[in-house]
């Protein structure tokens, strides 16, 4: 039996172990701690508290903006609703919204694209699509997809042609955006269910196209 | 607060450089553009940086700039635009 066994741990390693990487306490780790040591001693949240918050804020994904879009296509009066005031619209379909910011819907069409930015920082609508992909993060993004949207586009692989005009929206103060993509072609059979899996997240930022 | 501009009002937006947190980019500042549409009243976050109650309430705004004005050399259609978010005092008629 011993004779089928090819992995063996003579001689050099295979899978040298890798360093950690969260052994660091950095100014801002510490800081964490302290702050949410100092809540829970005096009082202010509970542990448990805590813990459920950060699993609520996981559990955002972009699964919640794609059953938005998903009801939208299959339903003209919710999507009037979603372009009309997103935020009740996303609640209406019981996404637990934040209440601090208000969500715009906005619709690509034949003549007109959408792409979504935050130059300033990095402003992402986390309640319909979690937490923001590094790139939404980056300089690069932030900068350049105000000044040459199109070659950021082409360069996630969406070429549009000029008679597309590219709308840029800079989420620079309490709006969140949502980009509302084309249903694509050969879907008319699917169900809603079936339809939101074919929604991404990307579509949803506005760097591609479905 | 009445908003002071409406739905298609062209505006211009302030040159200042004031000291502090503003969410006004850099970028936008001294271009025109059209009211895209009112956002509503939202404390001033110049203020709310600072601890401060961010009152009074500010008319947000979503204007809409074209790109060929905002950065001269843009590579694109006339008929692609640009929209940010600015609140009310950093817009002139």
């Amino acid at each position: 039996m011993m004779d089928n066994i090819t992995h063996t741990h003579d001689g050099p390693d295979p899978h040298a172990p890798r360093p950690d990487h969260d052994d660091t306490i950095t100014h801002h780790r510490m800081l964490e701690i302290a702050v949410r040591e100092l809540l829970i001693e005096k009082g202010i949240l509970t542990a448990d508290e805590i813990r459920e918050a950060v699993e609520r804020m996981d559990a955002r994904g972009p699964h919640l903006g794609a059953k938005a879009v998903a009801r939208a296509w299959i339903d003209p009066a919710f999507k009037a609703r979603l372009l009309k005031d997103g935020t009740a619209a996303c609640e209406e379909i019981g996404i637990q919204m934040d209440q601090a910011t208000r969500l715009i819907v906005v619709e690509n069409t034949p003549s007109e694209h959408n792409l979504v930015v935050c130059t300033l920082c990095s402003c992402y609508p986390r309640m319909v699509l979690g937490v923001p992909p590094d790139w939404y993060k980056s300089r690069a993004y932030r900068s350049r997809a105000v000044s040459e949207p199109r070659v950021v586009l082409a360069e996630f692989g969406t070429h549009l042609p000029d008679h597309v005009a590219v709308r840029v929206h800079d989420s620079t103060a309490d709006m969140r955006y949502l980009v509302l993509p084309m249903r694509p072609a050969g879907t008319e059979d699917l169900d809603e269910e079936h339809l939101g899996a074919l929604v991404t997240r990307d579509a949803m930022i506005g760097v591609t196209t479905l | 607060m009445t908003p002071r501009f409406a739905v298609g009002s062209p505006v211009t937006v302030r040159r200042g450089n004031p000291p502090g947190h503003i969410r006004t980019p850099y970028y936008i500042r001294g271009k025109s553009g059209v009211v895209e549409r009112v956002c509503g009243e939202f404390r001033n976050p110049e203020e709310l940086a600072y601890g401060r109650s961010g009152e009074p309430k500010q008319v947000l705004y979503r204007v809409r700039f074209p790109q060929k004005h905002v950065w001269p050399d843009y590579k694109g259609p006339e008929t692609d635009t640009i929209d940010v978010e600015l609140y009310e005092h950093w817009l002139e008629a």
